[in-house]
């Protein structure tokens, strides 16, 4: 799967759609395939206020827990809720219905920190 | 556990057998409940299934044939010490005068009892050199946290309770840091270094003020032997902690060199790999504590103490981190674990230990000619070998392995497991295998090899001889399905 | 010793790993080598040690003394078609079902038993099993304490002493303060008290167990429930006697969020304390933070129905210092002894067994009673009682035993306000012969006691 060239990247395989003060996250195919079968994921509530790279849930396979981390600070303003029913949106579709949370981002400037598709391939391929 | 097609459908439940009204009549017919007690208190159904003892006895029958057990093949599960469970410790252990002893009877009446639980403390404390044991702790993971808990109140009663760090080799067992985070500590992750051992200076840079306990197992889950262990000892000591050794792996040194020579202030036994405890499926297990003289007064409580020639459970033991389970031990299992020293002696206990290192090494030997071994030493009770090569060339990985060996009626060895090695194989044979046992699994796991190099896809869907396939665990996991449902 | 090799065989072994002797392969740095011969039982042949082991048995007399002891252990009925189905080596010498291929048979049946649990507690879901009564209490007390992100937990004074200690034991490790709710003058918890302790919203949960210590019916009632609810403390069920189960509401019905049990009662050999058998049932909100092994129901590669340890991102193996419980075996053989167990009872023989262990306390009581021993409590009970003995309980108990009788347990061990009390506990086994000896006993205990 191609890296989608319109979002942002952080070294913790997670991408973020940014538009403005907000921002979509999830994680990225490479993430995914490294996992394998996604079974359960574990998100912060609705109104929670997250840090930049901080631990914000759990990705849990079959056989491994990966935590989950936040490329962007922000509040939290809505979760996936479908993935409580179907995990395997993150294994089918990463980039998009396998998003995680949606965010009002507090500090936009962030978003330089983050990798470009290019760089986070080279990322990925070491 | 390969079956005739025509055994190898669906086992319905105990719930879709039987007719209301077949109940077995195995005491009088009661009164109706409201007899005794206000209906607001009583339930208002019971929705058990009812079979006769014939259809019960043939039901789970059926399950045990669907069952591998050491009774069924050889199970070179590593790290499990899956060895022979002698019948005559089942016989000792169920017998009426142990099986029919209730708890709370008074010591004076239960001496017998006390009598197996001392024995068998006196002997582990000099087989492993400790100055107490507890038979507390249900299994090893508990003896763990006992242990932890052990120390943690140790450094509180010394005022030292800035030290809040345990101290774990990446290659433990995840019940360490899973037992170190139940205590509060935080947990200090160790690299191996490239000969699979601690590297005694890389210990010291993590060492500080903050140090609490560091849990190694010697040998340790690669079945190497750890021969710088007194630096390591030394340094924690030296840096106020203290060292625990985790058991699992005793059968390699049991009667040859002991724990507490080494070092060690705390240790727990799995006395259902080391001592012949059949495992049940996953219990009960039994996880004897040991501490060196300075943190008896710890242990859980209660403790059995001999005054002349009477015995006694000793609850009053103020500086004690309090029970660990309802009742005193795993009983039964201490009669077994006893029966077990009995029937070996100090001299065959020596002698099984080496017995199990030189299977291990023998199946090393043979099995390096045609798979990876990434540590090509003499190793101790197990080893590990890894399908790395192999699945570059083929594709085929450990698990793929182990499922074609489930084909050939072998259990698998423990696999992924220990995280450093990739496609892991730890394979642990014990010493109860004959050497035709151990060269029939060579010949399986190099036909296996053969296979992949010509057939891959052939073990990709490995197993095809046994009641199921390869089971869908996403799907498990996915839509969890954990109980039959009377109403679905 | 148990080991098969001829000495043909060791040289045969020896020349393939390529050493000359055993001891090459186990050389350690002098310092490791043993110092002393060690101290361990003499080694016996078979047929001796089985002689030396019975001999220690038969010192343990209380096994056959008329006994009312209870208080977490109980003496019933287990058909000898347990054993010889549980007994069976496939069953006994099997590891855990990591291989589920080859352990169809295993994870059914833990299966089976996650259902049992399930109708007879009301609940929604069970695990595999833990590893008992207590250790049930103290996960589910960290469960609760997981949920709510709270620090300390509540356990009501007439939960089982036993499992008061570990609890305790389990959070001092955790650093989170246990308190206790009294008891009534009744022996049953104090519910107004409890309600005046949850109403400052700082516990995780509140446990309760019924039939309680005593022997008494101990369920939350309706005010209670809707206060803990407002609180946001979760409640845990403690069951000790499962033949409870059969006969009186499930906990499920007074609201327990969490049923922390121990299953000894179905066909487990009391055995001098275990191995005995916890479980924890909870709610399916309560489902990944539930410790220990759990079997899901899924399908193989032909779609098959097939069986399989499942939510083991939960366990320790996986996630390390993050998991829920470090638990790693549990108890799944005597789970399986207790399924099969109900498995032969079935709904008739389990509700029968009930009536009979209600029927029996009732006729111990009424035969105390009529010595002219008094009952502490009126409440309703199960199958134990506390009868007052007008002096020290432990007096009274060795007064019995010198007449061959195992009276009950001293309260005072635990209970300063109760020591002149004794719990008796009878069981479908106990009969009206040993109820009229202990009954007889009692008087003349009392007339003794009168005397001095």
């Amino acid at each position: 799967m191609a890296t989608p060239q319109d979002l942002r990247y952080s070294k913790e395989h997670e991408w973020a759609r940014v538009n403005g003060d907000g921002a979509v996250i999830g994680i990225t195919d490479y993430a995914q395939r490294s996992l394998g079968d996604i079974v359960y994921v574990e998100l912060p509530k609705v109104g929670e206020q997250i840090k930049q790279f901080g631990s914000i849930g759990v990705v849990e396979s079959v056989k491994a827990v990966s935590d989950l981390f936040t490329p962007l600070s922000g509040e939290v303003v809505e979760v996936n809720g479908a993935l409580d029913g179907d995990p395997a949106a993150v294994n089918r579709d990463p980039y998009g219905d396998g998003w995680m949370l949606k965010l009002k981002l507090s500090n936009p400037d962030e978003t330089k920190s983050l990798l470009s598709a290019e760089e986070y391939d080279k990322l990925a391929a070491e | 556990m390969s079956a005739p097609p025509s055994e190898r459908t669906v086992s319905p439940l105990i719930f879709d057998q039987g007719q209301r009204g077949r109940a077995n009549r195995y005491v009088e017919r009661g009164k109706a409940l409201d007899a005794f007690l206000p209906r607001n208190l009583l339930r208002d159904e019971l929705p058990l299934p009812e079979n006769t003892e014939l259809d019960v006895v043939r039901h789970y029958t059926r399950l045990s044939q669907r069952t591998f057990g050491i009774d069924v093949g050889f199970y070179p599960l590593g790290s499990c010490t899956m060895k022979y469970n002698p019948k005559v410790n089942d016989t000792l252990a169920s017998q009426h005068e142990f099986a029919d002893l209730h708890p709370f009877v008074p010591d004076e009446l239960a001496q017998g009892a006390l009598q197996v639980m001392h024995e068998l403390e006196r002997s582990f404390c000099s087989l492993f050199g400790m100055a107490a044991f507890s038979l507390n702790p249900s299994a090893g993971a508990q003896a763990e946290l006992a242990a932890l808990l052990v120390a943690k109140k140790y450094f509180r009663d010394r005022g030292e309770t800035q030290r809040d760090k345990v101290i774990v080799p990446d290659t433990a067992h995840g019940t360490n840091p899973a037992s170190a985070a139940m205590c509060g500590f935080t947990v200090i992750s160790l690299k191996s270094d490239t000969r699979g051992r601690v590297d005694p200076a890389e210990i010291r840079k993590v060492l500080g003020p903050d140090t609490a306990v560091c849990m190694m197992t010697n040998p340790n889950t690669l079945g190497l032997f750890e021969e710088r262990i007194h630096e390591v000892t030394d340094a924690v000591h030296e840096a106020g902690g203290l060292m625990y050794y985790d058991g699992a792996n005793a059968n390699a040194l049991m009667g040859n060199t002991r724990p507490g020579d080494m070092g060690f202030d705390l240790m727990h036994l799995n006395t259902h790999k080391t001592f012949t405890i059949p495992h049940g499926g996953g219990g009960a297990g039994h996880g004897p504590l040991g501490v060196a003289a300075h943190l008896i007064e710890y242990l859980p409580t209660p403790y059995v103490v001999r005054d002349g020639d009477r015995y006694r459970l000793d609850f009053d033991r103020p500086k004690s981190i309090g029970p660990m389970r309802s009742f005193w031990s795993n009983f039964a299992h201490a009669v077994r674990a006893l029966a077990y020293l009995y029937a070996n002696g100090a001299e065959g206990l020596t002698k099984a230990s080496q017995y199990a290192v030189l299977n291990a090494n023998y199946l090393r030997v043979k099995i390096a000619e045609f798979l990876e071994t990434p540590y090509p030493e003499i190793c101790r009770h197990e080893f590990v070998a890894s399908a790395q090569r192999l699945k570059k060339e083929t594709g085929v990985r450990a698990l793929d392995i182990a499922k074609a060996l489930l084909d050939r009626n072998f259990m698998a060895p423990t696999i992924y497991f220990p995280l450093i090695v990739p496609e892991a194989l730890m394979i642990e044979p014990t010493e109860t295998e004959s050497k035709e046992t151990l060269d029939a699994f060579v010949d399986a796991l190099r036909e296996i090899v053969e296979t992949a190099k010509r057939d891959p896809q052939s073990l990709m869907n490995a197993p095809v001889n046994t009641v199921v396939g390869r089971v869908d665990e996403a799907r498990a996991a996915r839509q969890p399905d954990l109980r039959w449902d009377p109403h679905v | 010793m148990y080991a098969p090799h001829t000495q043909a065989d060791i040289e045969a072994m020896l020349r393939c790993i390529g050493v000359d002797s055993i001891d090459r392969l186990l050389e350690v740095p002098q310092a490791l080598r043993l110092q002393e011969p060690l101290e361990v039982v003499s080694a016996l042949p078979e047929y001796r040690l089985r002689r030396r082991i019975e001999q220690m048995a038969k010192r343990n007399s209380g096994a056959d003394f008329v006994s009312f002891l209870g208080g977490g252990a109980y003496r019933h009925y287990a058909p000898p078609a347990i054993s010889a189905l549980a007994m069976r080596g496939e069953f006994l010498t099997a590891y855990t079902p990591y291989q589920a291929e080859v352990s169809q048979g295993y994870l059914q049946a833990i299966y089976e038993w996650q259902t049992y649990i399930c109708l007879l507690t009301g609940m929604d879901l069970a695990d595999a099993s833990v590893y008992d009564g207590a250790t049930a209490l103290a996960e589910s007390a960290i469960m609760a304490i997981g949920a709510t992100g709270r620090r300390k937990f509540l356990v009501s004074r007439a939960v089982n002493p036993n499992y008061r200690a570990v609890l305790r034991t389990y959070c001092n490790g955790l650093d989170v303060t246990v308190d206790e709710i009294t008891l009534t003058a009744d022996g049953t918890t104090d519910l107004e008290a409890l309600a005046r302790a949850v109403a400052s919203q700082e516990y995780a949960g509140v446990a309760m167990q019924s039939p309680n210590f005593f022997g008494n019916v101990d369920a939350l009632d309706a005010a209670a429930q809707v206060t803990l609810s407002a609180s946001g403390t979760v409640p845990v069920a403690v069951i000790a006697e499962a033949i409870s189960l059969a006969a009186l509401a499930t906990p499920a019905s007074w609201g327990a969020q969490i049923v922390a049990g121990e299953a000894q009662s179905f066909g487990v050999p009391v055995a001098y304390g275990g191995p005995h058998v916890g479980f924890i049932a909870t709610t399916n909100a309560h489902m990944r933070r539930i410790p220990g092994r759990l079997v899901g129901k899924t399908r193989d590669s032909a779609g098959r129905t097939a069986y399989v340890l499942t939510l083991q991102a939960r366990e320790q193996h996986i996630r390390r210092e993050r998991a829920t419980s470090n638990i790693c075996t549990n108890q799944a053989h005597c789970a399986l002894i207790a399924t099969i167990y109900l498995a032969l009872l079935g709904e008739t023989g389990l509700r029968d067994v009930a009536a009979l262990n209600l029927e029996r306390s009732r006729e111990l009581a009424t035969a105390v009673s009529n010595a002219g021993i008094k009952l502490r409590f009126s409440a309703p009970f199960f199958n134990e009682i506390v009868v007052e003995v007008g002096r020290r309980g432990r007096d009274v108990l060795a007064a019995l035993q010198e007449r061959g009788i195992l009276g009950g347990i001293d309260l005072g061990r635990w209970y300063p306000e109760y020591e002149n009390c004794i719990l008796m506990a009878a069981t479908e086994l106990t009969t009206t012969a040993e109820i009229g000896k202990l009954a007889g006993a009692l008087q003349e205990v009392g007339r003794v006691g009168a005397a001095v």
